[in-house]
């Protein structure tokens, strides 16, 4: 890794200088919320807080299209009709700026599901491949944070190419990946190889502010064992009112719905976020629903992230302890609360069905 | 760069025959346009695929004619929603999607040897169907075979034209049954449970193989049970709403396994490992 320096007042000019090229995502206040967007020449990212949406649809658009269809009919028999479909493949190249690493570490969840051996999403792989992340390591945690729980840290690189830290006066850049030393070839970056110490120090003051840790390992065994205990998710979905904000606003949630969009003699196929929080998210052809009421769901969505995935993927937890689907939940619903319950109390003999 | 092909993208198909089953019921025989695509098609019976009528969605149907006759691939659609309506009112040369063969299959390699009792109520006989006649035309790699096939009422019966064949050759079993009596019904009348204990099949060295409405199904399994057949010599194919049909979109899963990937064809074992999520 090198490490280089960046003065605060030549933070414009970098990203003026990553957006010559291509589309540079950075956190913005829009009215009281901030999201990532496009960067143009007087955009004052927002680097002190979390953002409250995260960079997901960079890489997973909220929607987007798949495919592009097209009926034509036949001149000489009108009565036939052709059909034509074209892959609508949209990835830019772009740069993910001031994303934290919780945000982007993300991504490692969704790789194992969109991009492996057995199946690759084209649309997800291209953009994958076209976006690079300059990481913010945190100063400082914030109240629901835990990444720490979940095998992450505030200065975490995995997932990133370039780290971002904090110190006096601008931030020590460093770069993670081949990719992302590429960027730290600027001439506005200065040598930074000095200044290690004191982004070694952040990070330890970040990791410290975050308290102690609760280790997780157990909750996959738990949560299963929790399965048929009804009287424990009804309780902890209680307060839930089923709105999904937490499956939209998590880094690791990945579902989706397919529809159909047509006007006259063309269309498309889209792609929408969606998520298991929904009722109609299950809702079968015959009336029957495998998952009827919210504490269901909510079993499913945690158990989905602390059990299912785990077990699946090598105990890697599809979580990153972002902490946005607690605190912008609601009705604050605290998915770390319902995890420790799950590991913590014993479990109701299931009731016989 | 990609290197798989893109798991959404449906091949270009063209109906090529329809006709009603049942009032509610229709079936369709497509042909991809692409007639080396066509050629090298292979699937495996029990394998289901996304058939999709563009502009109104895509939906999920088993393919129910069998891999031993491959001059077209037949769906039997029941009308449920959009797009199987949309489906009912396609004509001969109308042009649909097909993205297939996707799921696992019936075993039908460790089946060799054995004896099949097949069960199905309903448009659950659909992917019965292919392994039915994927056994007939490989007649001798197989032991006994038995179908108990039902539904509501003679009406409600589909696969008409195939049962004059069985249930009168020689080398298969059949009986048919309706919940309530009708007028010209010359078969049995019963719930399917109670005819298949009547039936008596013998488990020895025997696989049951199910597949209907969910209540059928539960009370299937329970007579299978009374009957002294063991969890892995009963097969079962499980129902999820679907979507990618390819393990990404999250819709399917039952705990750890998708019912697009890992099933839809699980035993009576395997389901007893999951979680109690049907
Ligand atoms: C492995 C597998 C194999 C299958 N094989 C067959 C087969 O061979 N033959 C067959 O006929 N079927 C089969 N099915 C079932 C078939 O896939 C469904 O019947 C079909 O997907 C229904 O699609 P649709 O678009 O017509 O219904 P949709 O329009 O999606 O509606 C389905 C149901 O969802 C509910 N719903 C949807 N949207 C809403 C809403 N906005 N508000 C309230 N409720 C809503 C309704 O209850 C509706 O009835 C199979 C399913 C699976 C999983
Ligand atoms: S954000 Fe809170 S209220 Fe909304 S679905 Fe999630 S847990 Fe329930
Ligand atoms: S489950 Fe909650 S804490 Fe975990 S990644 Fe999603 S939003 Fe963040
Ligand atoms: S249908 Fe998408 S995961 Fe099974």
């Amino acid at each position: 890794m090198a490490a280089k320096y960046l003065a605060s007042e030549k933070l414009p000019a970098w990203l003026a200088e990553l957006a010559a090229s291509r589309v540079v995502l950075v956190p913005v206040k829009e009215r009281d919320a901030v999201v990532f967007r496009p960067y143009s020449e007087g955009v004052k990212p927002v680097l002190d807080r979390q953002a409250n949406v995260p960079p997901k649809a960079s890489i997973f658009p909220a929607s987007e299209s798949l495919m592009s269809f097209k009926y034509i009919k036949n001149p000489e028999d009108l009565g036939q009709v052709a059909v034509e479909v074209h892959e609508t493949v949209d990835a830019p190249p772009t740069v993910v700026f001031g994303g934290r690493p919780c945000d982007v570490r993300g991504f490692n969840i969704f790789d194992r599901v969109y991009d492996c051996p057995k199946v690759q999403d084209p649309y997800y792989k291209a953009r994958r491949e076209n976006t690079l992340f300059v990481t913010l390591a945190c100063e400082d945690a914030e109240n629901a944070c835990f990444c720490h729980w979940v095998g992450s840290s505030p200065s975490d690189p995995v997932g990133s190419d370039v780290l971002l830290t904090p110190i006096q006066g601008g931030y020590l850049v460093e770069d993670v990946s081949k990719r992302g030393k590429a960027l730290l070839s600027s001439k506005l970056l200065a040598d930074g190889s000095k200044r290690s110490t004191e982004a070694k120090a952040v990070h330890k003051a970040a990791l410290e502010s975050l308290g102690e840790v609760w280790n997780p390992e157990k909750a996959p065994a738990k949560l299963l064992e929790k399965f048929d205990d009804m009287g424990f998710w009804e309780d902890v979905s209680a307060k839930c009112v089923s709105c999904g904000a937490c499956t939209y606003l998590c880094p690791t949630c990945y579902c989706f719905n397919v529809t159909d969009e047509r006007s006259g003699m063309k269309g498309e196929r889209i792609r929408t976020w969606d998520n298991c929080m929904s009722y109609l998210f299950t809702l079968e052809a015959s009336g029957h629903n495998p998952r009827p009421t919210k504490a269901h769901r909510l079993k499913n969505r945690v158990g989905h992230k602390f059990s299912y995935y785990p077990d699946i993927h090598e105990g890697i937890f599809a979580c990153c302890g972002c902490g946005r689907c607690i605190k912008l939940c609601p009705v604050s619903v605290d998915i770390r609360e319902i995890v420790r319950l799950a590991v913590e109390r014993p479990t109701a003999k299931p009731e016989k069905s | 760069m990609t290197t798989l092909p893109n798991p959404y993208l449906p091949e270009i198909a063209t109906v090529v025959e329809t006709f009603p089953e049942t009032p509610s019921i229709k079936t369709f025989r497509v042909v991809l346009n692409n007639p080396e695509r066509m050629k090298a098609f292979s699937f495996k019976p029990g394998q289901v695929g996304q058939l999709s009528v563009f502009g109104v969605g895509e939906a999920t149907f088993v393919i129910n004619s069998p891999p031993t006759r491959m001059d077209y691939l037949q769906f039997t659609v029941m009308m449920a929603g959009e797009v199987t309506s949309k489906l009912h009112s396609l004509n001969v040369g109308d042009q649909v999607g097909v993205r297939a063969p996707l799921g696992n299959w019936f075993p039908y390699d460790t089946l060799k040897g054995k004896s099949v009792v097949f069960v199905g109520g309903g448009i659950g006989m659909a992917p019965l169907r292919t392994l039915l006649l994927y056994m007939l035309d490989n007649r001798k790699d197989y032991k006994d075979i038995t179908l108990l096939y039902g539904a509501r009422s003679p009406d409600d019966m589909a696969f008409k034209y195939d049962l004059p064949d069985w249930t009168t050759r020689k080398d298969m079993s059949t009986t048919l049954t309706i919940d309530r009596e009708a007028p010209g019904w010359e078969h049995k009348v019963g719930l399917i449970p109670n005819v298949l204990l009547e039936m008596n099949p013998s488990p020895k060295n025997t696989v049951a193989i199910t597949c209907g409405p969910p209540i059928m199904i539960k009370f299937t399994l329970q007579a299978l049970q009374k009957l002294g057949f063991g969890d892995d010599q009963i097969i079962t194919t499980l129902e999820k709403r679907m979507k990618c049909g390819v393990g990404i979109c999250g819709r399917c899963n039952i705990g750890t396994k998708y019912v697009c990937m890992d099933g839809p064809v699980f035993t009576y074992a395997e389901l007893k490992q999951l979680p109690n999520e049907l």
